[in-house]
């Protein structure tokens, strides 16, 4: 319990897309009609999944689909957002909970510092607007997992508001294109997290988790449909969504379901839905009691949460008590946004090359390590790290910190490229020893294995003339006209080499031997 | 106590009261201890403890002896009884609000203010009585039952009633102490100890200071640390403190005051501390205001007459008074209703059974185990309090009344901004109605308009966070104690206490009479004044 979290309320934009027809609103799967496709967020914020316009069959309707995304994500700090107690990942039930995230009577909650600084820089990086002052509430429901009875939120006037987030979504045949998106936030707000129920059916049993430092994310998204131009649709809210991929999968079913819905003359009721992970569809969570009545409140045992910025800070005010928002504004890190954008205009690298890279979690600190010690072109440094790199990751799993390679193997490797001391052939065979982790070097391998170019032009010279000699065949298909037979000799002649030679200087030699 | 407190007479300056008999140990703490723990076991019958710590106390004495012996007493209040109202968390000694929510919970922590008291070397004597979790103004409404005012045994007491033919049974007709910390009244008021925490929300330690000849004052809010009080309504909720004199409150407050990570709301700003309070030899240069909408019909003459006298008192030592308006407070009640009830309605969320507490038997399903247990656990009065709570609550209400209840708040804390700023510098006013009414007399009426008709002075004040004061002035012809009350400054709490020791020093209230009562303890009060009267004199 008393975990800190933080959440977002992003707004929805409206999709457009085809209207599909007929189907049952209890079909499995994902609805038919609409391919969805989702980027991978570079932080936990609001995904939107979009629908690809298609173009309507004539006579039909179109739909436009609204989402709403509220995304509870976890802080990462020390210890929670109102109590002193640890906050660890995995650690035993019930171990990490202080007399106030028991709820003793009489204990009083005090605001981590640490948590206001992490929501201040997440407003910033959201293009929120800051609130200098922000205020929290009581939200009350009676439940097991909530031993105050009420959880202490930011209901009328939250830490951040306002805010945007640009993102691009991958389209075309190949995925290749990247189309910009925005999506709005409403507003960002400090949260306490209940605790966590453990229900034994076996012995019809409850057990309650108030450590409650798990679960990262969580979100709720509520959906509607309409026809453009009329009035928004009735919504309803798929709860719990603990991963964006059935995040996803329930926003598409739950599109699909209220299209069918209302095609069939029925109506969209506003409830509350779960996602049935198995089945793959969203169902009625039923609430006996119909909506809630949170009964919101001033939460009276906290002060109003006053930021200052460099215009407003008192003179003289203790750096330990008060909240500078400029300050965290100097120390926000460069984001994915502005990271892309310099990776396209610095190395002339493609879009969504940019996205593969800040989306592997440490390749962009690899790449640019890579990028430090070698003298290899940029694009050269691109297409080795996104495609043989991340290929060996991923066909292995590996995360990129698990690599055996590391960038400065990889920055030599493609030095010896670059001087055309190997060739690319013999490059592909070098990686794949320094992929056994063996501790050798490049170069080391590179002698060892004798995967040098040939310099020598006299002994290639030799070389040729051999392999001319010894197929006679070939050489006078050549002189009879027929101009691909030299492919034959040039492969026959590296093979001779081990790859090492240059396949034009091959090509150069045959060809003067050949007029000669 | 107020042993340090010297006053300068000609050139010598003396020390008394309790906290010098034990620095020239001519009382151990052991045996301040044991005198105080056998006037609870004689006082029983007051109701004023709902647990007697005597074990933590002895130790407690023993630790005090150990330090006064190698001369490294930690101040005034070391060795010296006190006693905690049962709202109040106490690591290891049960506190139950006098509810059977709470009863058998044993808390693992100490609120910041008793925490304070202990650093200090103060023994804790016990956990003192109250209406269930705080509600209710006359200590009568505790699962404990109600707690009796010693001044129905006094001397000046029966003395009167004996000239009236029309007094009835003695026994059934003994008197409340007020509330809701009557408990905390009570044993201070009977010598079992000589200092106590209250809580006051809405009156609740000045009107039992009032009822039982004592001084009860309530600190600024955010002066002092609400951490370990089980809330009433947080926002209005201060520790109290009652004593037998202002100099007393002012040691106590000295070692409570100050900002307390655990509790948001206390200040940062430097307040003056020890709470060493001069003796104001001259009053020429007060101004006294006297809010005229508290002359309400209700008031007893004897008390209009006392609070007039006290007026014309200030007057002739040459201080100005003037009447002022609170032009809102006629809106208090009502608005302190909504308030408090609606935070009521959150705080005892928390009291499901489920961690703490009682829980009841049924476990059909959790929803039917909550519903009996806070059934079982809560008197009527806190039902009723949880129920007008959620309906100001509710989303098609909250504007309606919640807000409202805060606008009029505010408009009730600027009325007190505006007279001070008139040049006011202390509020003079009743504390209560009446003096305390018989028990037979006071149940009469519910626990809701007794509230509202009690709290009526002494409410408003929490509204806007102020500091006050109730003083005992006088005993009524009836021979019992009445208090006035005065009102400061937010945070100008030592002027507060000052203004009112002067007062305290001119109408020099009688000492209660209890030999009667304890006739077999008679030889402690009699031959040891130490233990019959405040810290200080």
């Amino acid at each position: 319990m008393a975990a800190p979290m933080l959440r977002w309320v992003g707004r929805g934009r409206l999709w457009t897309f085809a209207r599909v027809d007929g189907g049952s609103c209890h079909r499995r799967g994902a609805p038919t009609g609409s391919t969805s496709n989702r980027i991978r967020g570079q932080s936990s914020v609001a995904q939107q999944p979009l629908y690809t316009t298609q173009k309507p069959r004539k006579g039909e309707h179109k739909w436009a689909a609204v989402v709403g995304l509220e995304i509870h994500a976890q802080i990462s700090s020390n210890s929670k957002l109102f109590s002193g107690s640890q906050v660890r990942f995995s650690a035993p039930p019930n171990s990490l909970v202080s007399f106030f995230d028991a709820s003793l009577p009489g204990t009083l909650p005090v605001l981590n510092r640490r948590c206001v600084e992490a929501a201040v820089m997440t407003g910033l990086a959201l293009n929120c607007h800051i609130n200098k002052k922000s205020l929290f509430d009581r939200k009350h429901y009676f439940y097991a997992d909530l031993p105050a009875g009420y959880q202490i939120t930011q209901q009328r006037l939250p830490i951040a508001v306002n805010g945007s987030l640009t993102y691009g979504v991958c389209a075309g045949k190949k995925q290749s294109q990247v189309i910009p998106k925005t999506v709005r936030i409403k507003q960002i707000q400090l949260e306490q997290d209940s605790g966590k129920s453990l229900h034994d059916d076996l012995r019809s049993q409850t057990l309650i988790d108030l450590n409650r430092a798990e679960g990262q994310l969580r979100v709720d998204a509520n959906i509607s449909v309409h026809h453009p131009g009329e009035p928004l649709g009735v919504r309803t809210e798929v709860k719990n969504l603990n991963s964006i991929r059935f995040l996803a999968k329930a926003i598409d079913y739950e599109i699909q379901r209220q299209i069918d819905e209302l095609e069939n003359g029925g109506e969209i009721l506003n409830e509350t839905r779960s996602f049935h992970h198995q089945l793959g569809c969203t169902m009625s969570m039923r609430d006996k009691e119909g909506k809630q009545d949170y009964r919101f409140m001033p939460e009276p045992n906290l002060p109003p949460l006053v930021l200052y910025d460099a215009t407003s800070l008192p003179a003289g005010a203790d750096p330990q008590q008060v909240i500078n928002i400029d300050q965290i504004r100097e120390t926000l890190p460069e984001l994915p946004r502005v990271t892309r954008e310099r990776l396209v205009q610095q190395y002339g690298m493609l879009l969504e090359h940019s996205f593969t890279l800040l989306n592997e979690v440490g390749l962009l600190e690899f790449f640019q390590n890579v990028i430090k010690e070698t003298r290899a072109e940029p694009k050269k440094v691109t297409s080795w790290v996104l495609n043989t790199f991340l290929g060996y990751l991923k066909q292995q799993n590996l995360a990129v910190s698990e690599s055996p390679v590391t960038p400065s193997a990889l920055a030599e490797l493609l030095d010896l490229l670059d001087s055309r001391t190997i060739s690319s052939a013999a490059a592909k065979q070098v990686f794949e020893e320094l992929w056994k982790g063996e501790g050798k070097t490049p170069g080391q391998i590179v002698s060892e294995k004798q995967l040098e170019l040939m310099e020598d032009r006299g002994s290639l010279e030799q070389l040729c003339h051999s392999v001319m000699e010894a197929h006679p065949q070939v050489v006078m298909d050549l002189k009879e006209g027929n101009p691909r037979a030299i492919n034959k000799l040039i492969g026959l002649v590296r093979k001779a080499t081990q790859s090492r030679a240059d396949p034009a200087m091959i090509k150069e030699i045959l060809e003067k031997k050949l007029s000669s | 106590m107020k042993s340090n407190t010297r006053e300068a007479t000609g050139q010598h300056t003396r020390e008394c009261g309790v906290s010098a008999a034990l620095k020239q140990g001519q009382i151990t703490p052991t045996e301040l201890c044991q005198k105080c723990l056998s006037l609870i076991k004689k006082t029983k019958f007051l109701n004023a403890y709902i647990t007697v710590s005597e074990e933590v106390a002895l130790k407690q004495a023993e630790e005090s002896e150990k330090r006064y012996k190698n001369g490294q007493s930690l101040g005034d209040l070391d060795g010296i009884p006190v006693a905690v109202k049962d709202n109040f968390s106490t690591s290891g000694i049960e506190t139950t609000c006098a509810s059977n929510m709470l009863k058998g919970y044993i808390p693992p922590y100490n609120a910041t203010v008793v925490q304070k008291l202990l650093d200090q070397g103060a023994l804790l004597m016990g956990k003192t009585n109250l209406d269930e979790f705080a509600m209710g103004s006359g200590s009568t409404d505790g699962v404990f039952g109600p707690v009796k005012n010693p001044w129905s045994y006094s001397k000046q007491y029966r003395e009167k009633r004996k000239q009236n033919p029309h007094s009835k049974n003695e026994d059934s007709d003994w008197l409340i102490t007020g509330g809701s910390s009557g408990g905390s009244a009570a044993a201070v008021s009977a010598f079992t100890c000589y200092a106590a925490l209250g809580s006051d929300t809405g009156g609740s330690t000045r009107n039992p200071a009032a009822h039982c000849g004592l001084v009860g004052f309530k600190p600024s809010y955010g002066l002092v640390s609400r951490h370990g009080l089980i809330p009433l309504v947080n926002s209005m909720d201060v520790p109290g403190i009652l004593t037998r004199c202002v100099d007393d409150a002012a040691i106590v407050l000295g070692a409570l005051a100050g900002p307390d990570p655990k509790d948001s709301t206390t200040v940062h700003d430097p307040i003056n501390k020890p709470f060493m309070l001069p003796s104001l030899a001259d009053v020429s240069k007060l101004c006294i205001g006297i809010p005229k909408e508290y002359l309400v019909p209700e008031l007893s003459s004897e008390v209009r007459s006392l609070w007039s006298k006290a007026a014309d008192l200030f007057e002739s030592e040459g201080a100005k008074v003037l009447e002022v308006s609170l032009p809102h407070t006629s809106y208090s009640i009502v608005c302190y209703h909504v308030l408090c009830t609606s935070e009521v309605a959150s705080n005892m969320a928390r009291f499901d059974g489920l961690q703490y507490g009682h829980r009841c038997d049924i476990d059909v399903s959790t929803e039917a185990m909550y519903a009996a247990t806070r059934r079982e656990g809560f008197n009527d009065v806190v039902r009723g309090r949880i129920l007008s709570g959620n309906f100001f609550l509710l989303k098609e209400n909250y504007e309606n009344y919640f807000v409202k209840a805060q606008k009029v708040r505010r408009l009730i804390a600027n009325d007190f901004v505006n007279a001070f700023n008139s040049g006011v510098d202390v509020l003079l006013t009743p504390t209560t109605l009446s003096e305390a009414v018989p028990y037979l007399e006071f149940i009469k009426e519910d626990n809701r308009t007794r509230s509202a008709q009690d709290d009526i002075f002494t409410q408003a004040v929490n509204m806007a966070g102020l500091p006050a004061v109730s003083i005992p002035v006088a005993l009524s012809n009836q021979g019992l104690p009445i208090g006035l009350q005065f009102i400061g400054r937010a945070f100008c709490d030592q002027q507060l206490l000052t203004v009112a020791k002067w007062f305290e020093k001119q109408v020099q209230f009688p000492v209660i009479q209890l030999q009667e009562l304890m006739d077999d303890c008679s030889a402690v009060l009699e031959n040891e004044k130490l233990a019959s009267v405040s810290l200080k004199q």
